[in-house]
């Protein structure tokens, strides 16, 4: 079956997947993208200023196309169809047959017909072209303007204040978000975005924009009023891109959009349309969740036989929540209380800014609609009383009122909820989903959303994602069991804040008070950490060396046949040649084999327990301090050269990377941490694979968290951009305290953000905007860290009580001779089984004693 | 083969919960040192051998209890040893050996 999709957007692309997913369909398909690059994120478009590139935000998967064999046509839009022939004219002069056409061709911007709109200067915002002539213009502008105050537009104006305009938004509603909210959202709306350096003009119709006297444009509103701007933006709605199907003679509607029946098919059995050019019962759908239910309703009707057979698209709730420059805003259903009766509740708090509203039956009993501003947590739970006709309790009004302090908020139980509530409506996950998948084995929420997909789009259904889990689990009798071990019956979490509320200092102590037994080798070690992270107090005291892992034991890496590996720190990546000199020889002196690490540093390998200390005191002696790399602490900082020395580094980064890892060094955490910083967006120290990532911009540092390479690769995500230095290593602190405090043991930032419950949002809004008012306290604890830094091998080589634990053997010198190595490109390796067995084996000699 | 005992350190060499490495006739024999939190203090000895890694390994590994048993975790692949039995708890056909092993007038004592 020959099948052509005009149209690479979002939503065309989901139906690419969804139709490749079938099983019982050979299909030859042919996708007509107009734009130069495949899909991407749309939704997310506005993060193209805060740091983002094409290839971030892309929602292709790599190899897609080829994998799947489908003809991808880049910069090829569609001219012309032709219904009889059945084929597609494109743009590039070509006709293609088809026996199936889908039509997802979007909308375009609607750019009212005001007399100046095609002026120099002036966009719409749409697409990543769209974007990059807006950062053009943006450099050489002071002023702009959004023309429109719908949710686009408020996205837009925060794209204009990110570029460090001075911004203003017109709207010709009387207020912002007209569509979603009422009144009293809107003025609340209103004066935080106000707070927020954005000008809000009401109830303003543009008439004319001609040529400024300051700036490069004046626009005239018909109230006589005036207002001069170098840049204009307009996002005054979308209309349906059908110009296609008018040409062919399909069905449009009287306002546009292809007419298309519950299986997204048009007046032509052969041709679908969906997503915002589609008109379903007379409404078109722009938000990106009812187009994807489109997408798979198509996909699985052309796959189906009979077609009947195939699942139908009934409608899609439009409810929406979303962040708008860091104010949360939320419509739910009935926004506006029009159904005949409706009665509302509504709570204003004009101290913090907050509006909640909910919208009743007459007689109280159903939930038909709300609007949140300023606080949004009660979003996904009365979405779902509203969707699933849950029964209100009898004073609803407590749903949104502020809980008095110490009492829990009354609230709907996840247990009400049917199976069949769709739960996370991006990737139509529901709550049957969840809870097989939970029976299934998954216990954790990154697993949950591994498994699902509920949670991996927007992230707005986590927190009641995470509720099902926890009922789940508890329904099934599953313990959500963290205990660390048998040991103790408390999470990492709670003994660490055990150990610092509590001023615990000694494993004896912290076992008697909440634990039992001897311990062991999970929770010893876990115990350590803490006490490192809290205090920072040497580890190899009598009390303390017992508790640590053979690596941290030992302040050094060990390897498979019982020696161990030497890692000096070299921060930045930074060394003269003197101390390269030195490394040489102390390898050369002690027969070691050297290494250049992933971190930019050097590991030297094959040194026995007892030799640890002479090495060491060597490589103090010209200079060196440990590097952790035994450690669940702060790694390297990877740096490239920056701005010092290369043509195109913005920052110097080097500089900056010393200052973090002088900072850091010596940090104790539930895992390992690495960290880079690149000198420019070419990223040539990839600190988007790092736990604390980075990159230098014009203005400053843009800092991305939580990345990882190795097993499981993750791209960091951007916490906050063009930072100063002093705000950077600010967030930092933060965000490393915050990982310290309630990560689980070997848990790697990656996999703690995964598991966060509020995702990315909660993650800024506890860092950047200091939500749980913890910001002071971690940063004091960090600076305790940091003040109290000794190197661990210095102290070491130092104590000559310290020195003797390094022995290989309590009663005789030397060392063991189990240890053999053979030579191989002119270094030494352990000598593997085999080698050992042969008769004739020498292995080359382990120098003993250095002189 | 004959065993006997053979004196090896004082117990204050070996710091509370760790382990050492003594060299007797050529082998080397992992001692463990247990304070208990009534107070006393036991002395334990297993081969330094890991069985499973091959390397002379053992007397570096983390020591506690598993339920009843007391136990160290090998360093390298960390499969824990019964330190009375020489038992490996995570695969059986795997043991170490164990030594008979006490504390005499302040020193550590081993039979091998």
């Amino acid at each position: 079956m020959k099948i052509i999709v005009i149209g690479n957007g979002m939503v065309g692309h989901k139906f690419v997947e969804e139709l490749v997913a079938q099983q019982n369909v050979a299909a030859d398909v042919t996708v007509l993208c107009e734009e130069p690059r495949p899909a991407y994120d749309r939704v997310q478009l506005s993060a193209f200023f805060s740091g983002k590139t094409a290839d971030d935000l892309s929602l292709v998967t790599p190899g897609f196309f080829e994998q799947h064999s489908v003809d991808l046509k880049l910069g090829v839009g569609a001219k012309s169809i032709d219904r009889t022939l059945k084929t597609v004219t494109t743009t590039a002069g070509e006709t293609l047959g088809y026996d199936k056409l889908v039509i997802a061709t979007g909308s375009y911007p609607f750019v009212p017909p005001i007399p100046g709109k095609d002026r120099e200067g002036c966009f719409v915002y749409r697409t990543i072209e769209d974007l990059e002539a807006m950062t053009a213009c943006g450099a050489r502008s002071k002023v702009g303007v959004v023309i429109g105050g719908g949710l686009l537009g408020l996205e837009c104006a925060k794209a204009l204040r990110d570029m460090q305009l001075q911004t203003h938004v017109v709207e010709f509603a009387p207020r912002l978000m007209a569509v979603q909210i009422d009144d009293g959202g809107g003025r609340v709306l209103r004066s935080k975005i106000e707070q927020l350096g954005v000008t809000v003009h009401t109830q303003k119709n543009t008439v004319e924009i001609v040529a400024g006297d300051h700036c490069r444009h004046k626009m005239k509103f018909a109230d006589g009023a005036e207002l001069e701007t170098d840049m204009i933006v307009f996002s005054a709605g979308i209309r349906p891109r059908d110009e296609l199907a008018r040409a062919c003679g399909l069905g449009v509607g009287e306002r546009g959009g292809i007419i298309v029946d519950n299986h997204c098919r048009t007046l032509d059995d052969d041709i679908y349309a969906i997503g915002e050019c589609a008109l379903w019962s007379g409404r078109i759908f722009g938000l990106v969740a009812p187009g994807y239910e489109m997408a798979r309703v198509a996909a699985k009707t052309i796959a189906s036989s009979p077609s009947h057979d195939a699942p139908q698209f009934t409608g899609a709730d439009m409810s929406t929540k979303l962040k708008l420059m860091g104010v949360d805003v939320a419509s739910i259903g009935d926004a506006h209380a029009a159904t005949a009766g409706a009665r509302s509740y509504v709570f204003t708090d004009e101290r913090k800014q907050i509006y909640k509203k909910l919208v009743t039956s007459e007689d109280g009993s159903l939930l038909l609609g709300a609007v949140l501003v300023g606080d949004a947590t009660e979003y996904g739970q009365l979405l779902q009383m509203m969707l699933n006709h849950i029964a209100l309790p009898s004073s609803p009004e407590f749903l949104i009122l502020p809980a008095a302090d110490g009492q829990t908020r009354v609230g709907l139980g996840v247990d009400a909820l049917p199976g069949s509530a769709q739960i996370c409506s991006c990737n139509n996950v529901t709550k049957l989903q969840l809870c097989e998948a939970v029976g299934a084995g998954c216990t954790t929420l990154g697993a949950l959303k591994k498994t699902t997909q509920a949670a991996t789009s927007c992230g707005g259904c986590a927190p009641l994602v995470t509720q099902i889990l926890k009922a789940e689990m508890k329904r099934l009798g599953h313990s959500v069991n963290n205990h660390v071990c048998e040991h103790f019956a408390y999470s990492r979490q709670e003994l660490y804040h055990l150990v610092r509320v509590g001023r615990i200092e000694t494993f004896d102590a912290l076992l008697s008070k909440h634990g039992s037994g001897l311990g062991c080798d999970i929770c010893k070690p876990v115990a350590a950490s803490i006490f490192a992270s809290c205090w920072n107090d040497y580890v190899l005291t009598r009390d303390k060396a017992a508790l640590q892992d053979s690596n941290d034991y030992f302040l050094a890496n060990i390897q498979k046949n019982g020696t161990y590996s030497i890692v000096p720190r070299i921060a930045g990546g930074e060394i003269t040649p003197d101390k390269l000199i030195v490394l040489g020889q102390v390898a050369k002196k002690y027969g070691l084999y050297t290494k250049i690490t992933g971190g930019q540093r050097i590991d030297l390998f094959g040194a026995q327990a007892h030799q640890l200390p002479q090495i060491w005191s060597e490589l103090v002696d010209a200079g060196f301090e440990t590097g952790h790399a035994y450690g669940k602490a702060v790694r390297t900082v990877k740096s490239c050269v920056g701005s010092t020395w290369c043509r195109f580094g913005v920052q110097d980064s080097v500089s900056m990377s010393l200052t973090i890892e002088h900072r850091y060094k010596g940090l104790r955490a539930p895992h390992k941490l690495k960290f880079a910083v690149s000198g420019c967006t070419r990223e040539c120290a990839e600190a988007q694979s790092k736990d604390v990532g980075v990159i230098a911009t014009e203005k400053g540092w843009n800092l991305y968290v939580c990345g990882n390479g190795g097993m499981k690769p993750r791209h960091a995500e951007l916490l906050a951009g063009d930072l100063d230095d002093a705000t950077l290593l600010q967030y930092i602190d933060r965000f490393l305290m915050f990982y310290i405090r309630t990560a689980d043991r070997l848990q790697r930032t990656s996999v703690w953000r995964d598991n966060l419950e509020g995702g990315l949002d909660y993650l800024k809004d506890v860092i950047v905007h200091d939500s749980l008012g913890l910001g002071a306290e971690l940063e004091a604890e960090m600076a305790q860290v940091v003040d109290s830094y000794v190197c661990e091998w210095k102290r070491t080589v130092e104590d000559p009580e310290a020195v003797k634990r390094f022995r290989t053997f309590i009663n005789a010198d030397g060392g063991d001779d189990n240890v053999v190595f053979v030579e191989e490109r002119g270094q030494i390796r352990p000598a593997t089984a085999a080698e050992r067995e042969r008769p004739e084996f020498k292995g080359v000699a382990v120098v003993a004693e250095p002189a | 083969m004959s065993t006997l005992w053979h004196d090896v350190c004082g117990v204050d060499e070996i710091w509370p919960n760790t382990g050492v490495c003594a060299r007797i006739d050529n082998r080397q024999i992992a001692i463990f040192r247990i304070d208990r939190a009534d107070g006393a203090t036991e002395i334990f000895a297993i081969d330094n051998h890991d069985p499973h890694s091959g390397a002379n390994v053992l007397s570096r590994g983390i020591v506690g209890n598993l339920g009843a048993r007391t136990v160290v975790a090998s360093p390298i692949y960390k499969q824990h040893f019964d330190l009375a039995t020489g038992d490996c708890l995570e695969e059986p056909s795997l043991p170490v050996r164990s030594y008979a092993a006490e504390i005499n007038d302040g020193r550590v004592r081993v039979c091998v």
